[in-house]
């Protein structure tokens, strides 16, 4: 996946919270090794081949199929797990395995968690007793600023996800040409509870460009966005502002 | 708000913050249990960011200058010195970024932002940011162990 995944964990009993912190860190990894389209000997990359069959992968494997054909499908294709028509599940395994960490530190017993996998975040109870968790979203044209604060006030559980071009290029293939998506977006944040559908849907609507991706997000329920598009225009869903803070 | 209102800018000038800082100082009041920061998981190309180690422990905050280790990204390998006053960063600076091609233009633009981030990181009350990846990433993990050893 080529991404750092940060950490911040509070509360919860230390040495139960650490072995859930080892054990998140060693799965992440265990992740990478499974599911890394750059490594010929992974299984996706041999499932991909059609050298083994899903039953012969690890359990987590069809599992992360299952979610992105599920993805597929909300998104009438605009999320796709191939890539040139080769198995590629890479689109939906950040969200998912960070949400996955999140959800197992905290089971351990920690009363806030924020696991940030590359820019993608799922946040898990409070930092604090008093405060929520706030998470700034990069400003894509504006280097040092943020378009927006996302507060998780008054839920125990939110992502946030940011697709865009500002420092990766364009990287989001459209499936139904295979060429880079033609949008008129810069960046597309999403706010859910879950990491693995935020990043699946940021993804997707990004390549839908800002009419289709905001009429498409606004009809998800429980899902807010923040669209930027190149002409510096902020579209958000109706709901986003009560997220906002 | 009404659907597909235009929301007005949050314009907040070097307000940003990098998760990895913040989860740092939080934990300087010895409250947190753990954290870690770790790669999970690289392209081939990219193991060498793979800095697994979670480093938890609090630690008591330093004055100083120091610069952080080399760290591996994908564009080329990334160095961080910052200044620390009284445990907050009042400075932060790459002195090893990637150059050439598309590297330089990416560093054009992440450096400079992640400094006003770092710098700004104390004041912010925020957790972390999303939108962040490759090179702001390797740039943040190495403030973390400038970070580190700050406090050390």
């Amino acid at each position: 996946m080529g991404t750092v995944f940060s950490f911040d964990v509070r509360g919860g009993e230390p040495g139960a919270v650490r072995a859930a912190l080892d054990e998140a860190v060693a799965g992440l990894h265990r992740v990478n090794e499974v599911f890394s389209t750059y490594r010929e000997d992974s299984q996706v990359s041999r499932l991909a081949r059609g050298e083994i069959d899903v039953g012969d992968c690890d359990p987590e494997v069809a599992e992360v199929l299952e979610l992105a054909a599920e993805a597929e499908r909300v998104s009438d294709g605009w999320f796709s797990p191939r890539y040139r028509g080769r198995l590629d599940p890479t689109g939906i395994v950040k969200g998912w395995a960070a949400e996955r960490a999140a959800r197992a530190i905290a089971a351990a017993g920690a009363s806030g968690v924020s696991v940030n996998g590359g820019g993608d975040v799922q946040l898990l109870g409070t930092p604090e007793p008093h405060r929520p968790w706030r998470v700034g979203v990069s400003d894509p044209l504006r280097p040092g600023g943020l378009a927006a604060v996302v507060s998780a006030a008054g839920v125990s559980e939110l992502a946030v996800a940011t697709s865009g071009t500002a420092e990766r290029g364009a990287h989001i293939v459209d499936p139904r040409t295979g060429r880079s998506a033609v949008t008129d977006l810069v960046a597309v944040t999403v706010v859910a509870p879950r990491l693995t559908w935020a990043d699946c849907w940021a993804t997707a609507a990004f390549a839908m460009g800002s009419r289709q991706g905001l009429r498409w997000l606004e009809s998800l329920p429980d899902v807010e966005a923040l669209l930027i598009t190149a002409g510096d225009e902020v579209r958000c869903t109706g709901g986003l502002a009560a997220r906002l803070g | 708000m009404r659907k597909s209102h235009p929301v007005r800018r949050v314009v907040l000038t070097a307000a940003a913050t990098v998760s990895g800082i913040v989860l740092l100082l939080s934990l300087k009041p010895a409250s947190g249990p753990g954290a870690a920061q770790a790669a999970g998981g690289a392209a081939p190309q990219q193991s060498a960011a793979a800095q697994e180690s979670p480093q938890g422990g609090a630690r008591a905050a330093g004055t100083g200058t120091v610069t952080g280790k080399v760290v591996k990204t994908q564009y080329g390998p990334v160095q961080v010195r910052i200044t620390v006053r009284d445990g907050k960063i009042t400075k932060a600076e790459a002195v090893q970024a990637p150059e050439g091609g598309l590297s330089s233009q990416k560093t054009a633009t992440a450096v400079p932002k992640l400094n006003q981030e770092a710098v700004a990181a104390q004041s912010a009350q925020i957790d972390a940011v999303s939108g962040a990846t490759y090179t702001s990433t390797g740039y943040r993990q190495s403030l973390q162990s400038a970070l580190d050893q700050a406090g050390g």
